[in-house]
């Protein structure tokens, strides 16, 4: 990326920052990296996410991934998933990730954090149901705890079971005995996570200095 | 884990000459400030009984007088006599503020118990007695601040604490130095207005004026904070504000009081202040850790001396304090440094009785000691000389107020800048009120030489400020919390699942983070919790606790705590499952072939004869426990919950490596068995409480068991978990339940015969062994048994129906 940009990449930078609420410097940044990541090419592939030496040591790491490749991360009601990305597409999973600022209304906040939920519960429905099912929370918590060994696999369930169960009885506390609770659609994954405050949580701090890869910045909004 | 027996030996001895010394010094440390006068009678007393050895040999005639049988000698008890008395009053002034209903509310503790002082004192007065110089300097360093800074670092909320840890160390650095030079310097022009007649009255003393005062107090902050329940994000930021300022504190005090000597302070001088800062809150926070890391790792060799752990707790904090001070550290640093640190590898290590004990010992501790403070303050009020200077005393009030305003919103405009959760114009103004002075700052300006600095003056000044931030912004800031809607802390437990979402944040975070390719706090945050799992938690972690991952070792702790509840409970549900939601709702629907006669024989029993089934067993229950405790000081009861709990487990995790080989599991219920007393069990324990092992069909050789009978498995390593509530004819859950029933109405009558328990040594709850009534076996189990134990296994093979 040198000095001068085509009139054309302007444009573009415009048009993303309009769609996604990141600043110019914050584009920039991470098309170096975009571009970093897919040994120039325009687009990226899993495999070139995968290759990120550390990311290997993350228990979720195949979640992660799949989350860029997902449709309905880019919020045109599209289900299914990507063989590859472009720039548009990695932007559009990153601002999943911005923080509030001081001046986000109370509405704003609301949308902000409805998206972020939608950002989690997507990575735990992986057949697109709209329901997190109990197999597939099963898989979320084995997931978490297979850097664990043993003792995390033989657990997995018993943990998965017991917050299923929480959920169920928070959501639907009058089941009889015959009922049987689907899974945890999106009003109750939202309940059950009220108290996270997901919108000043779930955010990383985006570059606005120049800086190059792998530099430890100091960063603002 | 191989011990190492003659390590052990060797290792103990020294750990032992550390105990002696501390004991030596919290016994002197207690002793020494209290009653000057004692110490000149024991003084005389000693050398008089040296004179009366050397005489008694020359004076033979003593008169004989009548033996006594009932005289006073105050003098050799008089000073244990007079702590207690302090300590008692101090309690029971507690007790009796939260026995009158509105007073509480209206009116903080830390007010009532600063006018009970001064009444105290009033009383000591008018007695003609000399009130004892209660607040004295060591006496309060010594042995009435620790506890509270070690309850406070101890319980710290580490999360939260390091997440603002950059906002705290601003305000706590800058702030206070910001506070200290205004009001030290402000104070000073102050001092030159001729009519004050304060001109003598230097730049030096002012500024070290300026600094004992600017100081939050952690005592007072905590003592009203804890009551109107803000929250996290700026009860932590005020209250860690408080606690690391003292770093501050202490290299300002020094600094000016060594200067205001030699009269004048150099640029060089400045630096080296400076670097002494981070000496002092550096090496405080080193000396802490090592004590720290000293402390968890004697708790990991604790597993057959339960009886002492808390005190290994306790003693190495205050080792760390104390070591803190004799090189002129912050010994509030080390302190809170060393809690924090030992905290989460000792508690995996200790016991849990052990556990509760530091609790509640160090919330008594710290209790007496906040209430003793505020006591002391009342009375050393009335007791001290003051010297009251209307411009001097004035000023300071206004200067705090003022410093403090300016310095909490210029600070958080700065701030504001480099975080992402921004702080409101509300919050600042919590942060600006909440800063209270309070007795450190007296005890600071008691230990001024009155030669060289005005120090009646200073007191009285100091005496006003804690008065003014106590009375008017400790009693207005309830009100004024309401009235600006700050948002309340809130009180709902952590959740299993919110733990499992925070985690997977964490990892989210983390490889986003890895993505983008820059190296934020998460990235560090993560191999720092990588270095800890691989490294520190094996050295420090006995057996296998080290490896249970952070999510685990939480829903065990959960599930611990369900449990207790529910032995505890008795009679009531508990709260936690008011929903008649249990695990068959959740699972996948078996082939609904077969007839269910269990589901119908449930609802047949109803509120009052489960209740007096329960008064039953938990009287028997009761009775056994009674009859087995033979009285020993030094060793605790064997907890079935405890220990047994364990062994339980470790066996039940063999019986899973056995179990695995069976592969048809795929059909029946898997889920693993559950804890008696977890919280789905509520459900399920009316049916009862025993527990079968799974045969699964191609195994049932002879034995009439029906191939749906569930057989709910033992479960792995340290887990309780979830039993499965699917019944069939052959299972327990079946209608043999009205026989059993019925069993227990025959037991009301003769309630001699009880039930026998063997001794918990041999095993987890293990109700009635060699009982020929198994069924009253099975009804013990319902409320105590963690699970069946391997005694019993071969027992429990056969299916429930004879």
């Amino acid at each position: 990326m040198g000095a001068s940009h085509p009139r054309s990449e302007q444009h573009q930078y415009h048009e993303l920052m309009a769609k996604t609420g990141f600043s110019l410097e914050q584009i920039k940044n991470l098309h170096i990296r975009f571009q970093h990541l897919s040994g120039n090419e325009e687009t990226i592939r899993r495999k070139h996410l995968s290759s990120i030496p550390a990311l290997a040591n993350n228990p979720i790491k195949k979640e992660i991934i799949e989350a860029f490749f997902d449709k309905r991360n880019q919020h045109e009601n599209e289900t299914g998933s990507f063989e590859e990305i472009g720039f548009e597409q990695f932007l559009m999973v990153m601002s999943h990730f911005r923080p509030p600022t001081l001046r986000t209304k109370d509405e704003e906040r609301e949308a902000l954090r409805k998206e972020k939920l939608h950002f989690l519960f997507n990575m735990h429905d992986t057949d697109s149901d709209g329901i997190i099912t109990l197999e597939e929370y099963r898989k979320v918590v084995e997931e978490l705890l297979s850097k664990s060994g043993n003792i995390g696999q033989e657990a997995a369930r018993a943990i998965a079971d017991a917050a299923m169960l929480e959920v169920a009885s928070t959501n639907a506390p009058d089941m009889g005995p015959d009922d049987f609770y689907e899974g945890i659609t999106f009003e109750h994954f939202e309940q059950m996570l009220q108290n996270l405050e997901l919108e000043s949580r779930m955010h990383i701090r985006f570059l606005d200095v120049k800086t190059t890869t792998m530099h430890c910045g100091k960063a603002t909004m | 884990m191989p011990s190492r027996t003659g390590a052990r030996s060797s290792r103990s001895r020294p750990e032992l000459g550390l105990l002696l010394l501390g004991m030596f010094v919290l016994l002197g440390g207690s002793l020494v400030p209290l009653g000057a006068a004692s110490s000149a009678d024991a003084a005389g007393g000693s050398t008089g009984k040296d004179a009366e050895c050397n005489k008694t040999k020359t004076e033979h005639n003593i008169t004989k007088k009548a033996f006594p049988v009932l005289s006073l000698e105050y003098g050799h008890v008089k000073v244990p006599f007079e702590i207690s008395l302090w300590v008692l009053l101090a309690s029971l002034m507690k007790l009796g503020f939260h026995l009158i209903p509105r007073l509480s509310g209206i009116v903080p503790e830390s007010c009532l118990l600063i006018s009970v002082g001064l009444l105290v004192g009033l009383l000591i007065k008018l007695a003609g007695e000399d009130v004892p110089p209660v607040l004295d300097s060591k006496l309060f360093f010594l042995c009435l601040l620790p506890p509270i800074i070690l309850d406070a670092g101890y319980f710290l909320p580490i999360r939260p604490f390091m997440e603002n840890l950059g906002t705290i160390l601003m305000f706590a650095v800058v702030g206070t130095l910001w506070n200290a030079f205004f009001v030290g310097g402000l104070l000073f022009a102050a001092c030159q207005i001729p009519q004050a007649g304060l001109s003598d009255v230097g730049i030096l003393p002012c500024l070290l004026f300026g600094s004992i005062i600017s100081a939050v107090d952690p005592v007072a902050v905590l003592a009203v904070f804890e009551e109107i329940h803000i929250n996290e994000l700026l009860h932590i930021l005020v209250f860690g504000e408080s606690l690391l300022n003292d770093a501050v504190t202490v290299v300002l005090y020094h600094l000016f009081e060594e200067f205001s000597l030699v009269g004048s302070v150099t640029v060089l001088d400045g630096f080296l202040g400076v670097i002494s800062f981070l000496v002092v809150a550096l090496g405080g926070v080193l000396v802490g850790a090592i004590y720290g890391f000293l402390a968890s790792f004697t708790s990991r060799f604790t597993s057959h001396t339960r009886v002492i752990e808390p005190l290994f707790v306790f003693v190495y904090s205050y080792m760390a304090y104390l070591s803190a001070e004799v090189f002129h550290l912050s010994g509030i640093m080390a302190l809170i440094a060393c809690g924090a640190v030992m905290r989460p590898y000792v508690e995996a290590n200790i016991s849990h009785k052990s556990h509760t004990t530091i609790k509640y010992f160090l919330k008594m501790w710290s209790s007496v000691s906040e209430t003793l403070i505020f006591i002391f303050l009342g009375v050393a009020t009335v007791d001290g000389k003051h010297k009251w200077n209307w411009t001097f005393v004035t000023s300071t009030v206004i200067l705090c107020l003022v410093a403090r305003v300016i310095g909490v919103v210029s600070l958080t405009f700065v701030i504001n800048k480099f975080r992402i959760v921004k702080l409101t114009t509300k919050d600042q103004f919590i942060i600006a009120y909440g800063g209270l002075r309070g007795a450190i700052a007296f005890s600071l300006g008691y230990l001024l030489d009155c030669r060289h600095f005005p120090r009646d003056m200073f007191l009285t000044a100091i005496i006003t400020v804690i008065f003014f931030t106590v009375f008017v912004q400790g009693m207005t800031i309830k009100p004024l919390v309401d009235l600006l809607a700050v948002k309340k802390k809130q009180e709902a437990k952590r959740s299993i699942n919110e733990e499992i979402h925070t985690q997977f944040l964490d990892h989210l975070l983390t490889g986003i983070e890895d993505i983008c390719g820059h190296y934020g706090h998460h990235h560090w945050k993560d191999k720092l919790n990588r270095f800890n799992k691989k490294y520190v938690k094996k050295f420090l972690i006995v057996g296998e606790r080290s490896k249970e991952p952070q999510l685990i070792a939480f829903y065990h702790k959960m599930e611990m705590k369900h449990a207790i509840q529910m032995v505890e409970s008795g009679s009531r549900l508990p709260s936690a499952m008011p929903s008649t939601v249990s695990m068959q709702n959740i699972q996948p629907k078996i082939p609904p072939a077969l007839p269910k006669p269990a589901e119908r024989a449930l609802p047949q029993l109803r509120k009052g004869r489960e209740e007096e089934i329960r008064k039953i067993l938990r009287s028997n229950l009761q009775r056994t426990r009674q009859r087995l405790h033979s009285y020993n000081r030094h060793t605790l009861v064997a907890d079935p919950f405890e220990d047994g709990l364990n062994e339980f487990l470790l066996k039940k995790q063999k019986m899973i490596e056995l179990d695995k080989k069976i592969k048809e599991m795929t059909t029946y219920l898997t889920v693993p068995a559950a804890a008696a007393d977890s919280p789905t069990m509520s459900r399920a324990r009316l049916a009862s409480g025993r527990h079968t092992d799974f045969i699964p069909a191609h195994q049932q050789k002879g034995k009439p068991s029906d191939p749906q009978s569930y057989h709910v498995r033992p479960t792995a390593d340290g887990v309780p978990s979830i039993q499965v509530d699917l019944a069939s004819p052959d299972s327990p859950d079946s209608v043999k339940l009205l026989d059993e029933f019925r069993q227990a109405e025959k037991q009301e009558q003769d309630e001699d015969q009880g039930l026998m328990m063997r001794p918990p040594s041999s095993g987890p709850n293990k109700p009635g062994g060699k009982d020929e009534a198994k069924e009253q076996q099975k009804l013990m189990r319902c409320l105590s048994d963690p699970g069946p134990g391997a005694d019993e296994d071969e027992d429990e093979d056969e299916p429930f129906l004879p």
